[in-house]
């Protein structure tokens, strides 16, 4: 079982410490609601090390990314980072990922931990170039600090980069008290806020930096409960649930990434027939009207009974206060405020078809 | 962490305190913490009969669903529906207000069953 470089942090702060995809991870510290609410509301902080962290460079990097990726890399430039995908040959989902351009011959890849082995063969068995791959997820810690609060705590830290103006999906390399670090504006919580990519000796420092400023903002650390209930109320997919190799990039919903404007990519050839000949399945939220919670593998029917789908991800979450989550439903049964039932240990629960994302920050 | 005299337990973290000719069920505070913040309680209907460790209700934390067993055969002749509106008082006050289901008619062989405060402690290492 791996540990990240702040194993120790976690247990000194009362960490309950779970196995996760391989990783001994906190699932919470305070509680997952106190959690929830402290990121929503002030600022949290999250141990992100067990995500992967591959180096592709060289001349040739963009053209390998381009073929190997869903998203348009050659809309980058240095500074900028964007969410794409890895695919399979059918379209199917391999991973989801933020590619970072540091600059035109060096680009960072941050992959999900459960995937990151995976990926990294993936990767240097499909490179049609003489790019560079390395699987460099052993030398980075990585830390998100997610929050309305959150860019007030960091901006006095960082030098050599002002963080208040650093736009939604750009990074920059600059430094924490000494150390340098990569930190980018994205998140997985729907709240604005920063990830910030650290060597592995120096990420304690870093996280007990954090803490120690945060305390007057009213941070709190956060585990992987409440990144789960973010998440999900945000709607931003989580592979093992909303994406797999199974269904393919557009079933799943991320069809805005998929740039078929773009030149040959893997999946493309599939995702073009599927386009065509129109989407069986997707990706759809729901709410409950009756009491209970549908969760993963839990199965979908329409009034009339008939199974048309099955719950991807489900809970009750904190902020929104109801029973929610996605499910894949066969097309016709897809349209919002649509009645469906929700089969939970073999009882029915109505519920119905919403928009999607579940909570939405106001700016 | 609190384990009180007036309580009996079972291994698999439910307590019973008994109450005139009712036997009140709730679950531990071992087991509510290892469960995290419920979110919700699937409670049993009132005049709901339950067999010793079958399944009395199920509770829910964000991450999963748990079921909780009766510690004894009997009727559901009381819910706390208090927990439909606020599941987080079993979190806070597991003894007391955050109570289950009350049972009638449990044999008083069943309850002899059932562990000492000072056993149960001792079970769960504290």
């Amino acid at each position: 079982m791996k540990k990240t470089p702040l194993y120790d942090e976690h247990l000194r702060l009362g960490g309950k410490i779970v196995e996760f995809a391989g990783w001994q991870m906190p699932v919470q510290y305070s509680g997952v609601v106190a959690e929830h609410v402290a990121v929503r509301e002030r600022v949290g902080l999250f141990d992100v090390s067990h995500m992967g962290e591959i180096w592709v460079t060289g001349p040739h990097a963009e053209e390998a990314l381009e073929y190997m990726t869903c998203n348009k890399v050659s809309s980058l430039y240095d500074g900028k980072a964007h969410y794409s995908a890895i695919l399979n040959e059918r379209g199917g989902v391999v991973d989801d990922i933020i590619v970072y351009r540091c600059s035109k011959e060096r680009f960072l890849i941050c992959v999900n931990a459960s995937n990151a082995d995976k990926d990294f063969e993936w990767l240097t068995k499909h490179n049609a170039t003489d790019a560079k791959i390395v699987n460099a997820s052993v030398e980075y810690g990585q830390v998100a600090v997610q929050g309305p609060k959150a860019i007030e705590l960091i901006t006095p830290l960082v030098t050599g980069a002002d963080l208040a103006t650093l736009k939604y999906f750009h990074f920059v390399e600059c430094e924490i008290l000494g150390s340098p670090v990569l930190v980018a504006r994205t998140g997985y919580t729907g709240e604005d806020g920063v990830e910030i990519f650290v060597k592995a000796d120096k990420t304690a420092d870093l996280w007990r930096i954090l803490i120690e400023h945060g305390a007057s903002l009213g941070l709190l650390p956060c585990g992987l409960g409440a990144r789960d209930s973010l998440r999900l109320e945000a709607a931003l997919p989580l592979h093992g649930h909303e994406l797999s190799e199974d269904m393919t990039a557009l079933e799943s919903g991320l069809g805005w990434i998929v740039k078929f404007d773009k030149g040959d990519f893997i999946g493309k050839e599939a995702l073009l027939r599927q386009k065509n000949a129109g989407l069986r399945k997707k990706l759809i939220g729901f709410h409950l009207d009756d009491a209970g919670i549908a969760r993963q593998g839990d199965l979908v029917s329409a009034v009339d009974g008939k199974e048309v789908g099955v719950v991807v991800s489900g809970t009750k979450t904190p902020t929104v206060n109801k029973a929610l989550g996605m499910a894949f439903v066969e097309t016709p049964h897809t349209a919002l405020d649509t009645k469906l039932t929700f089969v939970v240990r073999g009882r029915n629960i109505a519920g119905h078809v919403v928009q999607l994302p579940f909570y939405k920050r106001s700016k | 962490m609190e384990f009180p005299d007036d309580c009996k337990y079972t291994k698999d973290h439910e307590w019973v305190r008994i109450e005139g000719d009712k036997v009140i069920v709730g679950i531990t505070e071992f087991a509510q913490s290892e469960l995290g913040d419920l979110v919700f309680v699937d409670l049993p209907a009132v005049g709901k009969t339950v067999a010793t460790h079958g399944t009395l209700c199920v509770v829910e934390s964000t991450k999963a669903a748990s079921d909780v067993y009766c510690p004894v055969a009997g009727t559901v002749s009381e819910r706390n529906d208090a927990l439909a509106d606020d599941p987080g008082l079993i979190n806070r006050t597991p003894y007391s207000d955050g109570w289950i289901v009350k049972l009638s008619g449990v044999a008083e062989a069943e309850l002899a069953g059932l562990m000492s405060a000072e056993d149960y402690k001792k079970l769960v290492g504290k």
